[in-house]
């Protein structure tokens, strides 16, 4: 047996085909311009990565601040504006476009045999939307940066802080549209473009979660945005929506911004999951366990996942009964997820298992984010929700599924489809020590934040009691690792684009339609319109397959 | 490995591309018409989903503090008047009539019946923003508008000679301040409905000057149907403010 399924074609005649969508047209409007879903694409993942490293530049500082009990690097309000602009950045502009605006932009039409996405002006202007949001949300920071936490809490951001709330609140509103037009998109698109026996139970399950975290962000979004308008309406003529002195409810905020942003953390690990599937099916040549549950379960999430929000409410005055209702649904958004990972995990029994990058870092966010999942039961447990709330246990709960979950998947992803996009390998020994790097990173980070926060370190201080000093260090450690891991692959796939192998149609022996056409794909995707006549993930076809074109050829 | 470019499977051989059988405003990733004018009709559905939501959240706003200062919430409701909210009404169920005879004239390609039905709409639009500006400068006069010229006299010490309605009775000064959460929601609400109106009716005006060169006159009328959508939505926004804010609390 061997140890890797990674078949090349012979590197002495191949070549990358002379057409496609990269080589299609040239200069630098071809690609502002464009309306392909492959170039858009592209634009996303560069500004995103360019949005991921200042976002990581300012956990940087965090860490370096936190390295000793004193506030000695920065002034404490800096402090403030330090993570909150790193909540902002990493939030809105990293983590909830990351997989869908990128790989899902890229594969849907791909995997769904259609030749673009329903709407590709929305898709492009969606681009736009995201760099004026992010141009202004940098733009804020530069210009003294907003202190009130990612959250935009009320009465804080209304009535106390001097800061630039309003920028600030105009730059997460525009990118929320275009998530909005980017989940709008992703629906018409599998709705209305399939290709004819693509049927909805022969669908990736990658295009599965992007569908159920597109719903999210079409009905979620647009209450953040209401909840947006409001504060700034309150910030300039003062009207009292939220204003308890003129008999406003500031819970009212929390209600309208967590219903948003409660299942925004599903819109960041939804599509995260879809990668998984297809990565764990890949590299153990099984068709993925359960695969009807785990369709099912991505939209189990997306609708468990509208009716949980008060949870992150529960020390803020909400009634009791509202407390016993929303732990229990807590619990119950729970089940879908555990659906997926034991689904998985059946998938890897009795697999042919290969240890490619693209799974190294998938058993990463497997491990990683069952720690992340289940810390997040606790939470939502009335009783230790109120010993942990608001400490590092939160901290260290929501890193472990956005980093730990979500980060991985995406550098999951990225190595996986790499080819595909590219037309070029990577290589291989450098990109496993990266995502081993970067798991040991990640937990050195992490780890040590649960137990700080059952000890009862509170989150957004800039300063601790010395007693939590060894822990913290171990932290800031862990954080410069994580560094290293991070900054590794931006220089090998950096390099592989010129200097890599040429990786062929199917380097790892993948079933999905995006694999059986040239890399990088065509600018119309397919030749002819494509006909689904088997199951997904199903590899006798992808054998059966082969030996039809080996007998042709001879 | 052959040299594959095209899928390997499902050789399928419909024409390729075939440019010249399909009108030109066929995009090229769809396979025909329906695929196209059926995508678009569907993104302009979720996107007014989107709409709702949008609303969703000032009126489940409203909902929760008419509850809690129901006589605050009925003596406000009281100073808005039903003669210019009712006129505004109709003004708006008429321009949607105007906008989906518009439609009917795109579907059977009557251009000057479609550049009629749109300058009537936007006429119809505009009118509407008018009334509604002399609503508001009349908060602007009796200082109530939130903010920190927002004055409770008028809840307080009510004209008991010349009422409104003949129940207006003064109110306790901690309930009359809540007349601001009131007018901040209908600000707010009628405030974001005339910018969709403003909206709606700059779209108006490119699409007349567009109608005019038979844009949407020659079978392709998907644009001219989903701005009907929206303008339609606004209109329904519509329906439910006027009841909430003005009329349901008319009786008491």
């Amino acid at each position: 047996m061997s140890a890797t399924i990674v078949s090349l074609p012979d590197q002495s005649t191949a070549r990358i085909p002379k057409v496609n969508f990269i080589t299609k047209e040239n200069g630098i409007l071809s690609w502002l311009l464009t309306g392909d879903h492959k170039r858009i694409a592209i634009l996303y993942l560069v500004s995103l990565s360019f949005f991921f490293f200042i976002g990581g530049a300012l956990a940087g500082l965090i860490r370096l601040e936190l390295l000793t009990p004193q506030t000695d690097l920065m002034a404490t309000d800096t402090y403030n504006k330090v993570f909150t602009m790193h909540g902002v950045i990493m939030i809105f502009f990293f983590l909830v476009p990351s997989v869908p605006a990128t790989l899902g932009n890229f594969l849907i039409p791909l995997m769904i045999g259609a030749k673009d996405l329903a709407l590709p002006k929305i898709n492009l202007l969606s681009w736009y939307l995201y760099m004026a949001g992010g141009i202004l949300a940098i733009y804020t920071m530069a210009t003294g940066g907003v202190d009130t936490g990612w959250t935009f809490t009320t009465p804080l951001s209304t009535h106390y802080v001097n800061t630039n709330v309003l920028t600030t609140g105009l730059a997460v509103f525009i990118a929320g549209f275009s998530s909005i037009f980017t989940g709008l998109n992703f629906i018409v698109t599998i709705h209305k473009m399939r290709c004819p026996g693509m049927t909805w139970f022969r669908m990736p399950l990658f295009v599965w979660a992007h569908y159920a975290a597109s719903i999210l962000m079409v009905l979620g979004t647009p209450v953040v945005a209401i909840a947006i308008v409001l504060v700034a309406l309150e910030r300039t003529i003062g009207i009292g929506v939220f204003d308890p002195t003129k008999g406003g409810d500031p819970l009212l905020f929390q209600h309208l911004f967590w219903f948003y942003s409660h299942p925004a953390v599903y819109i960041m690990i939804l599509p995260g999951m879809g990668v998984i599937s297809e990565t764990i099916s890949t590299f153990s040549r099984k068709r993925v366990f359960g695969y009807t549950a785990v369709a099912f379960s991505s939209v189990a999430i997306a609708v468990f996942g509208f009716f949980v929000w008060a949870h992150h409410m529960f020390i803020m005055g909400i009634s009791n009964y509202a407390v016993l209702v929303f732990s229990l649904l807590t619990m119950l958004v729970a089940v879908p997820s555990a659906i997926k990972i034991f689904n998985w995990t059946f998938t890897l029994y009795k697999g042919s298992i290969t240890f490619e990058t693209p799974m190294l870092y998938t058993f990463g966010f497997m491990g990683l984010f069952t720690i992340g999942g289940l810390t997040g039961v606790f939470l939502g447990t009335s009783g230790t929700d109120i010993h942990l709330t608001e400490t590092y246990f939160i901290v260290a709960h929501f890193h472990f599924v956005m980093v730990g979950g979500m980060l991985m998947a995406f550098l999951a992803g990225i190595h996986f489809w790499w080819p595909k996009m590219t037309g070029r390998m990577y290589p291989e020994k450098i990109s496993q020590l990266a995502a081993v790097v970067t798991f040991i990173g990640f937990n050195f980070t992490f780890f040590p934040q649960f137990i700080l926060g059952t000890l009862g370190m509170p989150r957004r201080y800039a300063s601790y009691p010395p007693e939590f000093q060894v822990l913290n260090v171990f932290s800031t450690a862990g954080a410069t690792i994580l560094g290293v891991g991070y900054l590794l692959p931006v220089l090998y796939l950096t390099w592989s684009l010129k200097y890599g192998a040429i990786a062929g149609n199917n380097p790892w022996q993948a079933t999905g339609l995006e694999w059986q056409i040239q890399s990088p794909p065509l600018t119309e995707n397919f030749l002819e319109t494509p006909i689904m006549d088997h199951e997904a993930y199903d590899y006798e076809w992808l054998e059966n397959q082969k030996a039809k074109e080996v007998s042709s050829v001879g | 490995m052959s040299d594959s470019t095209a899928i390997a499977h499902g050789a399928h051989d419909a024409p390729e591309h075939g440019h010249e059988e399909h009108p030109a405003y066929l995009r090229h990733h769809f396979e025909n018409v329906e695929q196209q004018a059926d995508a678009a009709g569907f993104a302009m559905w979720l996107f007014l989903l989107t709409e709702v939501m949008f609303f969703g959240g000032l009126f489940t706003a409203y909902l929760i503090y008419r509850n809690w200062y129901y006589p605050a919430f009925v003596a406000a409701s009281h100073q808005l008047s039903i003669p210019l909210g009712g006129l505004n009404t109709l003004l708006l169920i008429t321009s949607s009539f105007t906008m989906a005879m518009g439609v009917w004239c795109a579907e059977v390609r009557k251009k000057s019946g479609l550049v009629l039905c749109l300058v009537l709409t936007f006429v119809l639009g505009l009118g509407f923003l008018g009334i509604k500006t002399i609503e508001y400068k009349e908060k602007f006069e009796k200082n109530h508008v939130p903010g920190s010229h927002f004055s409770v006299d008028s809840f307080t010490h009510p004209d008991l000679d010349n009422p409104v309605t003949a129940k207006d009775q003064p109110l306790a000064l901690d309930m009359a301040r809540h007349t601001e959460v009131y007018f901040s929601l209908y600000f707010a609400m009628t405030g974001m409905h005339a910018l969709h109106m403003i909206i709606g009716i700059a779209i108006l005006g490119y699409m007349i000057f567009r109608a005019q060169a038979g844009a949407y006159t020659a079978g392709h009328v998907t644009f001219v149907e989903n701005f009907g959508l929206y303008w339609h939505f606004v209109d329904i926004v519509w329906i439910f403010l006027f009841p909430l804010l003005y009329l349901i609390s008319r009786h008491s």
